[in-house]
């Protein structure tokens, strides 16, 4: 399937292998990304908290450039944080007509318009719910046997419910846990997992913020997860980036491999763990490439 | 409606987590079955629980229609009032099919399911001056107000205090003296109301405290928690906007300085340039932002993640040094769009609690402004009364 692809900011900044992995992993599971390399900044929220339309408006450009790809099918992201902020600025633009109106004739300067009802997902749903997980299932070639995962879901990609379009028929919240099984993974639950990785106020209160990417890893840790994954290259930085600084926060030693959703998946494909940049973290996913190495070994 | 109420009685098993901290003892579960009819709440089956089978079951609860928020508990883990709460859906989103029903979080437990409100949620209400500091001189008779400026903070009263977004905070659970979205959302009721006289100072009391307005983590857990759909993390974002965009209130805690930095580099660049946001966050918005004695200081305490990320080449120097940007036509249309909304006096906000969704259906172009009631244009936010909604074509003669 074909889809305008928005990779975000920072999976082309501090976890450029977010980015590189969805790249090879498309492929495998036919998935045509066609770059929307126009976009800007979704603004994480924190453009709306400047300025609600602002955010809207250059939200609103973003979704206008994603109908105007031919052919795709829908607009899809790879970043939990870009997906909630868009989710909230489509929901005010969809939701009356008059403000849309208003915030095309903004728009209007660069010949661009929104229309009403663009569907947007995130990898995580699209993979779900479009590609199916028993297609999934067929296409992995390298079952996470014996990995203990930890799924990370964070915040943004599970509240708030009605606006994600989370309901029963649709349990988007639960979807990172069944990705992992269609994987051949084994779930690890733990108590941090739907909870915040305290990036959005490193620099506002710093303590805060790493004791609670500290204490959902000391979780993980204490539920003996391998690794954990996460839809969000923000918590990323937080869990990965951070971890040393998390460490100290807490006053434990950590040492949980972070993966980046496409990563996994990528893994389980049969890709090489260095090509899909695992080499890249901050923590070294040793359980990860041993895992991988001895699952090779094993095949040959 | 009729139909579910005719269903006959059934049983429900309800797991109570049991604490009496004055015994000694530790806290326990304790399982009982009730019957009742499907429709009938998760209070109902505490309350007969209690007068069947065990009369020491501690739980607080007056008016049982959601109106009053004594009986905020957790519900198979959720916040959630016990008489607003049908047991067939408690059973339906109960493990096994056994309701666990818990006593709010992020405060001391008193017995059982109560918990002690004073302690905490009540200590912080009291924290923002919950009470209108009014103009003088106070008029004779009634304050004649807009009625737009007083919509616009009906969310904010739409509040029963029953302590279930402070249950769920997840900045409170790692920073118990975070004010808490209870309490900023009262703190709006006040900032919002244009008979009060002290906007400026709440706003600079709020964002100054280190625990206050900026130490928020934007989880939405308090959004979904309310059971009045106050969005308290919303007011929240309200408070920041008007401390900074209006009051110009600069904090000890980086809050306006990231915004702005944040802000300010995607107008730049597009999209966000993260090796400058953080020296600008602390050292202020402009390329020499990392020089100042606070960002140094900030960078050093970073020092051991930011050496990693370049040992582990997830980091290069040059993609710290230079920022990835936009083609240079689209950058000039995003700056466009930011002199354009950003560059105007007034702000124009859509508050969808207030406007509701439309009816299906595009409205005809050029529909009448008044459509819009609930959209707030906030001018300079001076002390002054807000002006009443305006067009969302931004004319102030609507």
């Amino acid at each position: 399937m074909k889809v305008a692809y928005w990779p975000g900011c920072v999976s082309r900044g501090f976890t450029p292998e977010l980015h590189g992995s969805m790249a090879k992993v498309a492929p495998l599971l036919d998935i045509e990304l066609v770059e929307l390399d126009r976009a800007c900044c979704t603004g994480a929220g924190v453009i709306a908290e400047h300025n609600q339309e602002l955010a809207d408006t250059l939200n609103a450009r973003t979704f206008a450039l994603a109908q105007r790809v031919e052919g795709a099918e829908m607009m899809m992201n790879i970043c939990s944080t870009c997906q909630g902020a868009q989710s909230e600025c489509q929901q005010r633009l969809d939701a009356n007509a008059e403000y849309r109106t208003h915030v095309n004739s903004t728009l209007a300067a660069e010949g661009l318009s929104y229309e009403k009802g663009l569907t947007n997902k995130n990898f995580l749903w699209l993979l779900v719910e479009e590609i199916g997980l028993d297609s999934l299932r067929s296409r992995v070639t390298r079952p996470l046997a014996n990995l203990r995962v930890g799924p990370f879901y964070g915040c943004y990609i599970v509240r708030p419910r009605e606006r994600l379009g989370i309901d029963q028929e649709h349990p988007r919240d639960g979807y990172l846990h069944q990705v992992i099984e269609a994987l051949g993974g084994t779930v690890i639950d733990y108590a941090g997992m739907r909870k915040c990785c305290g990036f959005p106020i490193i620099t506002m209160n710093k303590e805060a913020s790493l004791k609670q990417a500290g204490r959902h890893l000391g979780d993980a840790v204490d539920a003996e997860a391998d690794c954990l994954v996460t839809p969000c290259p923000l918590c990323h930085l937080n869990l990965d980036l951070q971890q040393p600084l998390a460490e100290t926060a807490v006053g434990r030693s950590l040492d949980m491999p972070i993966l980046h959703l496409p990563q996994l998946v990528g893994l389980a494909l049969g890709l090489d763990p260095k090509d899909l940049g695992l080499n890249r973290h901050v923590v070294r996913p040793t359980s990860v490439i041993d895992w991988s190495a001895s699952v090779v070994a094993a095949a040959a | 409606m009729a139909e579910t109420h005719d269903r006959p009685p059934e049983q429900f098993t309800i797991r109570l987590r049991r604490y009496d901290p004055g015994s000694g003892e530790a806290a326990y579960w304790d399982e009982h079955t009730v019957e009742l009819e499907p429709h009938r709440s998760v209070l109902e089956a505490i309350l007969q629980a209690r007068d069947r089978f065990d009369g020491s079951i501690g739980i607080r609860c007056s008016c049982r229609q959601a109106i009053c928020g004594s009986c905020g508990v957790r519900v198979n883990g959720e916040p959630s009032l016990a008489c607003h709460t049908h047991l067939d859906a408690a059973k339906q989103g109960a493990d096994g099919g056994v309701i666990e029903i818990e006593p709010m979080g992020n405060m001391p437990v008193i017995k059982d399911l109560i918990v002690d409100m004073d302690a905490v949620h009540w200590k912080k209400i009291q924290r923002v001056t919950p009470w209108l500091l009014a103009k003088q001189p106070v008029p004779e008779r009634e304050y004649l107000v807009s009625r737009e400026s007083m919509v616009d903070v009906t969310q904010t009263m739409a509040c029963i205090q029953c302590g279930a977004c402070v249950s769920d905070c997840l900045a409170m659970e790692v920073d118990p003296g975070f004010i808490g979205p209870a309490a900023l959302a009262k703190a709006y009721r006040f900032v919002g109301d244009p008979r009060d006289d002290q906007h400026f100072a709440r706003l600079n009391d709020l964002a100054q405290d280190p625990q206050g307005i900026f130490d928020c983590t934007h989880c939405f857990k308090c959004v979904e928690a309310c059971p009045k759909d106050v969005n308290p993390m919303g007011q929240i974002m309200r408070l920041r906007r008007v401390a900074t965009a209006d009051f110009h209130i600069v904090d000890r805690n980086n809050g306006e300085r990231h915004e702005a930095a944040f802000a300010g580099l995607v107008k730049d660049n597009g999209l966000l340039w993260e090796a400058e946001l953080l020296p600008r966050s602390y050292g202020g918005n402009s390329w020499f932002g990392k020089f100042h004695p606070a960002a140094a200081k900030e960078m050093l305490s970073s020092l051991p993640a930011i050496l990693r990320a370049l040992v582990r080449g997830k980091v290069t120097p040059m993609g710290a040094l230079k920022p990835h940007k936009i083609p240079s036509a689209d950058l000039k249309a995003v700056q466009g769009i930011y002199e354009k909304v950003d560059g105007r006096e007034d702000r124009y906000e859509l508050n969808l609690y207030v406007v509701g969704e439309d009816e299906e259906g595009p409205q005809a172009e050029g529909a009448p402004a008044a459509a819009t009631a609930g959209a707030t244009a906030t001018t300079e936010h001076d002390g002054q009364a807000p002006a009443a909604p305006e067009s969302p074509e931004g004319s102030a003669d609507t």
